[in-house]
């Protein structure tokens, strides 16, 4: 018997060791399983959604909560949202800004998703749920905070200070490491390509923004003489205040 | 004997040539676009109000170029040297590995171009837009194929080590690729992914992880398996424990992703079961690193006198350290503290720097002497070398733990009134000195490289020239 034929594991590895569709097989199905088991069941299972979690879903039926989710009636524009309502699509400027924001990388420094930590609370607000970035494809919750947490920044500062930080945030944060943005002012928005833009989303197989025609017609007068930094200001004060989040109640499973 | 000389397999070794040189070029260049964008967060002025060389459009090429450029050359360098070694046998398409080499570097050109022009889908270490991950897609399988056939047409009984390691990223590769970049095309230059908010998060985070995992850590333990016994001249330590290693990595990699997640909007019970699959990885992942070092067992002098060898080594101490720390970071308490800070860039450093790259660096040494047939124009060299690797290694890992803990707690801190002590600016603002700290370790880091590139460029000079003036007797 030569040294080839001796066993040194089990016979199964043996085998596989000798077979090489065999070895591909194995590991494929091997390499299948974690993915499927932690990733499928966030398409299925209710709780994973805060609009769809039994607990919340009770209670904002019962009128104890605000909607999670803005309940658009007929004949209502986006327009005719307000903070508190519930997570809705984002308006066009407000896209096009968000578009901006993903070409300049500022997921790469700035997070958008508070944990449930009282230091978080104090200085960036209510936690965030899974339902408030349902319509962010891709998502934006981030993994470096080089800069401060984002998901809430809406309303917290003005247009204008949002201008003046963007185009030199060391004029107003003098110990800041940001880039100067003040070329997002020399770019228009284009409206044809927003267009575009927002129907792709809502042709998405996973939770498509709801656009109606009308809300896709409206981004041509939306954007009308609109920088790209009217815009990225426009989706940063969009941030953060679809939900009103009422005190005690469990919003994560 | 002449027999004998005539039996040799001649293998198809040009395009590992080519491999090798292109990895050498791009850890040259990855690492000195890390270094760049490490000063800009240093020195904001660096951005210099170009929008091409912003930190937010230069991190993307980074990673890509240290990634996929470097990381990517390497494995089908050694992909395809070490399926044939192993095998006995010539490549299955020696055209199709040329197809692999100008293929990739093609995507890295595009990469070198589209992602300074802010052209992304935002998802990390996926930001190429979907033209491109075509392309990847396609090589990536070209590679696969090429190398899965040469595995199938070997002349040996059984499939070695390092080539089941290489089988499994291939494949989980393709996985991550096709399922992550789905995306809804608006334009040649704009897309949306199909996936949204916390399935989107927990789809990127398996691939996120998982291109450590796999890319980064299979592969070059592929890498591993086969060069250090190589330069070692030793069996590996033991081939169960490699059994048990490969199976263990292959089935539990896959579950980590979720532990990047923890305490966010994704459910408790996905990033508590990647917590928990995390740290039961860090029993193979030692036997992994044990298995490396005991290689040597017998043969520890070597180090004294092989650089080559010194590399391996620290690379698989580094392997070790970082399977430790990594676990240690997806334990939620940890993880409170640690995520959203630099301790995590640290901790993707001390595995990148310290383990890939050296134990890439090593293995390119090992393949330049063989693959040109010669030594290396200056040892001395490889040693400095390897001293300023680890140096700046360990500098820039110093400073990212210190950054990190210290942001961590900043945030985290309270006063006697029951107010948050710190402003978030100020934190930005202590991190300043680490900031620049870091930049000085990876200045030494790049240094190294450079003596690298010198180094090796001259070892094929040389033998060139050698090989010429060889060529004349046989003339005659």
């Amino acid at each position: 018997m030569s040294d080839h034929d001796k066993i040194y594991s089990t016979k199964f590895q043996d085998n596989i060791e000798r077979n090489t569709i065999l070895m591909f097989v194995v590991t494929a199905i091997a390499l299948a399983v974690g993915g499927i088991v932690e990733i499928v069941p966030l398409f299925y299972l209710d709780r994973t959604m805060t609009h769809l979690s039994p607990d919340v879903k009770s209670k904002v039926t019962s009128k104890e909560i605000a909607p999670i989710i803005w309940q658009r009636k007929a004949g209502q524009s986006l327009d005719d949202w307000k903070p508190g309502d519930g997570v809705r699509p984002y308006k066009p400027l407000e896209l096009a800004g968000r578009d901006v924001y993903i070409r300049e990388g500022c997921y790469l420094c700035h997070s958008q998703m508070i944990r449930p930590f009282r230091d978080e609370k104090d200085r960036y607000g209510h936690y965030s749920v899974s339902s408030e970035s349902m319509y962010d494809h891709p998502f934006q919750w981030g993994s470096k905070r080089t800069g401060p947490d984002l998901a809430r920044v809406g309303g917290k500062y003005s247009d204008e200070w949002h201008r003046r930080h963007l185009k030199y945030p060391r004029s107003v944060v003098p110990e800041s490491v940001m880039p100067n943005y003040f070329f997002l002012e020399k770019s228009r928005i284009d409206a044809e390509q927003l267009k575009k833009n927002m129907a792709a989303l809502r042709s998405m197989p996973f939770y498509p923004a709801p656009y109606t025609d009308a809300d896709i017609a409206s981004a041509t007068s939306a954007v009308e003489g609109k920088t790209e930094m009217d815009a990225v200001i426009a989706y940063l004060q969009s941030l953060g205040n679809h939900i009103k989040f009422s005190e005690g109640v469990n919003y994560r499973d | 004997m002449e027999a004998a000389q005539a039996t040799p397999v001649k293998y198809d070794m040009e395009v590992v040539r080519w491999f090798s040189v292109a990895a050498v070029i791009y850890l040259v260049v990855g690492t000195l676009i890390g270094v760049y964008i490490a000063s800009e967060l240093a020195w904001p002025f660096l951005n210099f109000d170009i929008p091409y060389i912003t930190f937010g459009r230069l991190r993307p090429l980074h990673t890509n170029a240290v990634v996929f450029a470097f990381g990517g050359c390497t494995l089908m360098a050694t992909g395809y040297y070490m399926v044939q070694r192993t095998g006995a046998t010539r490549l299955w398409s020696n055209g199709l590995a040329w197809f692999t080499f100008w293929g990739w570097n093609l995507i890295i050109v595009l990469a070198v171009i589209t992602l300074p022009l802010g052209i992304t889908q935002s998802k990390e270490y996926a930001e190429l837009e979907w033209p491109i991950d075509i392309l990847i897609a396609v090589v990536w399988l070209a590679f696969g194929l090429n190398h899965i056939m040469t595995v199938a047409i070997r002349k040996t009984s059984h499939i070695y080590v390092s080539n089941w390691f290489t089988m499994s990223m291939i494949i989980m590769i393709t996985y991550l690729h096709v399922v992550n970049s789905l995306a809804i095309p608006v334009s040649l230059t704009k897309s949306y992914s199909i996936f949204s908010g916390v399935q989107d998060a927990m789809v990127q985070w398996w691939w996120g992880h998982n291109a450590v995992g796999f890319y980064l850590t299979a592969g070059f333990l592929g890498i591993m398996y086969y060069f250090v016994p190589k330069q070692a001249n030793r069996p590996v330590f033991s081939y169960r424990l490699s059994v048990l290693h490969f199976w263990a990595l292959t089935f539990g990699y896959v579950w980590l992703g979720a532990h990047h997640l923890q305490y966010t909007a994704l459910p408790d019970w996905t990033g508590s079961l990647g917590a928990a699959v995390s740290l039961a990885m860090i029993i193979p992942s030692w036997g992994g690193a044990m298995n490396g070092m005991m290689t040597l067992s017998g043969a520890w002098d070597r180090l004294r006198t092989d650089y080559i060898m010194r590399f391996l080594v620290v690379s698989l101490a580094f392997y070790a350290m970082s399977t430790f720390e990594g676990p240690v970071m997806s334990i939620k308490t940890v993880n409170a503290l640690s995520h959203y800070t630099d301790w995590t860039v640290g901790h993707v450093h001390s595995g990148a720097l310290g383990w890939v790259a050296m134990v890439a660096i090593g293995a390119l040494y090992h393949m330049v002497k063989k693959l040109w047939n010669t030594e290396m124009y200056s040892d001395n060299l490889v040693n400095v070398h390897f001293w300023l690797s680890t140096v700046g290694t360990v500098i820039y890992v110093v400073a990212m733990w210190v950054s990190g803990i210290m942001q961590g707690l900043m945030w985290r801190d309270y006063d006697e009134y029951g107010a948050l002590t710190y402003t978030f600016v100020e934190s930005v603002a202590a991190m300043h000195p680490y900031y620049a700290m870091r930049a000085i370790g990876g200045v030494i880091f790049n240094l190294g490289a450079w003596i690298m590139l010198y180094n090796v460029v001259m070892t094929v000079r040389k033998a060139g020239a050698a090989r010429d003036t060889n060529a004349i007797p046989v003339k005659a």
